[in-house]
Formats: structure tokens, C-alpha cells, sequence
């Protein structure tokens, strides 16, 4: 049996070792994928992003139980950052999952940002496709504490839940662009904070803005998509948390569910296979092209290329214009 | 994206000083390595159920209270039961001199103890990777 099939059959290690292969992009991860694809599509994949220390993994953790007490298997991939200096990470997401460690019914996987944010969006996409297509229903991804515009998240999420924690800055912040724009749902976690209401509060005064402005992604390449989009009728609710006293919970799980069948009953769930099918076929072709030119143009002609933009004899644009068309001439001799 | 060595850090039993382990953890991210970081009181079970769902190249435990000799087997034992015989595992510690060849006999890769340089736990992780 080939690894794909171990893991449809529900090995493990087939399966964890099969999300290495995805991960660290190998051509056997790639063909794996291929065999899989077609069973992917059926999951709701949720993004949980927000500032690091708001709570993202104790939230996942008190969700997870949740949701299995209720009898339903999940999938966790937490993502944590990966050292610009060494390249090495500590990750550290599983410190909180404590209690579903044994509970072989939740899936949980570790992963390192390493590269830049594109490949990490690419091997997070291919890891949660692999997940989805081994049926778990439903697959939480915890991102890297965000700042203000990591938005990839949107990309490959169905639903993005913001977690703000009380006291984090004033309304302006929240009037900002950004992490706000892509929520669907928003939690103010640590709500047993008195300085909780008045997160809520400040969050709530923007609010108007954002239902009509929706609950979709804004990925730059799709603001007009998105503007059509400006009724689609959600209200991005703002919900409040406490994992210290247990509190908020089955709210957030509500309104999970709420948004999948808001997405569903609207049409949007096919739209939204229909952007991430774009951005993953987008995101090939980029690696594609980069592999292209590297094969077909090669480094050195690369770096003399880079060496005149230096010298500020050609400039980017055109010398990437100039490169394209050496790309282009040589697979055109290959033909 | 390249291959990166991916290790588990995890503390067994009940002593509560993980210091030592999160200066390996971060001498080892230092060197490059994904750890996997788990934290205090994992039991056997949890230790091997987090090496398969991360599928890790290398498990390393720190034992300071002494029940090493009680441990180690267990945790062996359940990776075992996973089929993850080819993970090594190393431990470091409190160990006296005498239990090292015991553990090194029930199949554990390396054992160091106080005073260890990382920079040696680091070469251990390399060589049985095979680099």
C-alpha cells in the first residue's frame, strides 16, 4: 500500500509522515497530494490568528475539548515562528494541549514558519489539503502571533477568528486595516480582565464599518471580487472568552457553525473554493516559474541580472522583463 | 522547503525543573533544529502519541528525579507499539554512571548528564541523523 492509501485508511504515522513529505515540499509529498486532492474540499478549515500572547493556543486547546466532547474528530496545525538567525524553531503549541494529548481522536501538528510568509502559506495549504482528505471535518489552524497585516491566513481558511486580548490599544487600532478586515468572527479572549468591556466596547464602535464592508478576505488581488461582495450579510460577531473560568465556548462554537452554514446557504463556500483553487494554482505557478529560472536561466546570469539593477543601470521592473524573456526563449527552444 | 531535523523535548514523571531541558531546547533551535516542545508530566503514552503526530527525526527526554530505569522502557515500549522503533532516543539528566549501560542496553541512543557542553547534544543529534 503507497503511503496515500496507508493514510485514507487511517495510519497514522502514514499519515504524519506523509504531512512531513508536503511539508518539506518533497516530489513523493507532491504525488501523494495528487492521489488525494480529489477527496479534499469537505473540511472547515478555521484560522485562528491574533497578536502573540492573546491566547491563541489555550483558546485552541479549550476549543478542541469542546468539540470532542461532542463526539467530533479534529485537526490542529499550529504554526509558530521559525529563527531568521539559525533557521531552528521552538515550538511550543503543544505545551497547552495537555488534557487531548492521548485523545487520538484530535490530530495536532507543529509547524515552523521557516522560509518567507508565501511558502508558508503554500506547505500550511498543502498540510491542512493532506488533513482534509483523510476526513477530519474540521481543522483549526493556529497561526504565528500576527501583527497588523499577516492575512494569508484568509487564503486557505474558511472562517478566521481574530482573538484580541483586553487592553491591547485604543479604537484606532481597531479602525485599522488589516487582521480586522479578514475576521469573521472576533473573541475577546481573557474576558475575566476588567479591561475587558472596554475592548469589547471600542471593538463594537467599529463595527458598523465592518458589516458592510463583510467578512471576507481582503486579499489585495481580489479587492474588486470583494467589493462586489459588500452585502454579503454576515455580522462579525464579537464574542468574549475566558479560558479561565471556562467561559464563552460553546458561544464560539456556535458561531463557527453559524458561519459554515451562513457560507454554505449563501453560495460563498463554492466561492471561496473557488479564490483558494486560484491562489494554489497561482502559487504553483510562481514556483514553477522561480524553478523554471533557475533550471533554464541559471544563477550566474541571475546575479549579473541583480549586479546592473545594483548599479542602477536597469531597473527592476525590466530587468525581471528581461529575465522573463530569457524564461521564455529557452522553453521555447526546448519545444 | 529543505529538510529540517525535528526533535521532541519532553520531561516524564513528576519533577518539576525544566530548565535544563529548555536550554537544550533552545541550544538545539540555536543549531538549527524544529523542537517540539512539550513541557512537564507527559506520560509515556503522551510522549509517543506527540512523536508520531509530529513525526520526529529524534525524542530527547530529561530525567532528573531518578525513576529513569522506570520510564525509559515505557516510553520505549509505546513507541514500539507505534512502529517508531527507528526514532533514537536520548536522555539526559540526573543518571548514575552504572545505569548508563543499562539504558544504553535497552536501547536508548545517548545519555548525558550534568555538565554536558549542547554544543555535544547537538553532535549526537547530528550523528544519528548521519551527518
Amino acid at each position: 500500500m503507497d503511503i496515500a492509501a496507508a493514510a485514507l485508511a487511517g495510519d497514522r504515522r502514514a499519515l504524519s509522515r506523509l504531512l512531513s513529505w508536503v511539508e518539506n515540499g518533497t516530489v513523493a509529498g507532491h504525488a501523494a497530494l495528487a492521489q488525494l486532492f480529489p477527496q479534499t474540499g469537505e473540511a472547515h478549515v478555521v484560522g485562528i490568528t491574533g497578536a502573540p500572547g492573546a491566547g491563541k493556543s489555550t483558546l485552541v486547546n479549550q476549543l478542541a475539548r469542546e468539540i470532542r466532547e461532542r463526539g467530533q474528530k479534529l485537526a490542529i496545525v499550529a504554526v509558530d515562528p521559525t529563527s531568521p538567525y539559525s533557521g531552528g524553531a521552538l515550538l511550543g503549541d503543544r505545551l497547552r494541549m495537555r488534557a487531548l494529548s492521548t485523545d487520538t481522536g484530535v490530530f495536532m501538528r507543529s509547524m515552523a514558519s521557516r522560509g518567507d510568509a508565501g511558502g508558508m502559506a503554500h506547505a500550511t495549504r498543502d498540510v491542512v489539503s493532506v488533513l482534509d482528505a483523510v476526513g477530519y471535518p474540521l481543522i483549526l489552524v493556529e497561526t504565528v502571533g500576527a501583527g497588523q497585516s499577516q492575512v494569508e491566513v484568509a487564503c486557505m481558511a474558511h472562517t478566521v477568528v481574530l482573538v484580541e486580548a483586553p487592553g491591547m490599544g485604543d479604537d484606532i487600532q481597531a479602525l485599522k486595516a488589516g487582521l480586522m478586515e479578514i475576521a469573521d468572527i472576533i473573541v475577546v479572549n481573557k474576558a475575566d480582565k476588567p479591561e475587558a468591556r472596554q475592548t469589547v466596547r471600542a471593538l463594537q464602535s467599529v463595527r458598523p464599518g465592518m458589516r458592510s464592508e463583510g467578512h471576507h478576505r481582503v486579499s489585495v488581488r481580489e479587492e474588486k471580487q470583494v467589493a462586489a461582495e459588500v452585502a454579503t450579510g454576515w455580522e462579525v460577531p464579537i464574542l468574549q472568552t475566558s479560558a479561565l473560568e471556562n467561559r464563552g465556548l460553546e458561544e464560539l462554537l456556535a458561531a463557527l457553525e453559524a458561519h459554515r452554514d451562513f457560507l454554505k446557504e449563501s453560495g460563498q463556500w463554492r466561492a471561496r473554493l473557488q479564490e483558494n483553487a486560484r491562489a494554489e494554482v497561482e502559487s504553483w505557478l510562481q514556483r514553477h516559474l522561480l524553478a523554471l529560472l533557475a533550471d533554464e536561466v541559471g544563477e550566474a546570469r541571475l546575479t549579473a541580472v541583480v549586479d546592473t539593477v545594483r548599479r542602477r543601470e536597469n531597473d527592476p521592473a525590466s530587468a525581471a522583463q528581461e529575465l522573463l524573456a530569457a524564461i521564455l526563449a529557452a522553453a521555447g527552444g526546448a519545444r | 522547503m529543505e529538510k529540517k531535523i525535528r526533535v521532541l523535548m519532553a520531561k516524564p514523571g513528576l519533577d518539576g525543573h525544566d530548565r535544563g531541558a529548555k536550554v537544550v531546547a533552545r541550544a538545539l533551535r540555536d543549531a538549527g533544529m524544529e523542537v517540539i516542545y512539550t513541557g512537564l508530566r507527559q506520560t509515556p503514552v503522551m510522549i509517543a502519541e506527540a512523536a508520531l503526530q509530529e513525526d520526529v527525526d529524534v525524542v530527547g527526554l530529561s530525567i532528573l528525579s531518578g525513576a529513569h530505569l522506570s520510564l525509559v522502557p515505557r516510553v520505549l515500549e509505546q513507541l514500539r507499539e507505534r512502529d517508531m522503533t527507528d526514532v533514537p532516543l536520548i536522555v539526559g539528566g540526573i543518571v548514575p554512571a552504572d545505569d548508563i549501560p543499562v539504558l544504553r542496553e535497552m536501547g536508548v541512543y545517548e545519555v548525558f548528564g550534568p555538565g554536558t557542553s549542547t554544543q555535544d547534544v547537538v553532535a549526537a543529534i547530528n550523528r544519528a541523523m548521519g551527518m
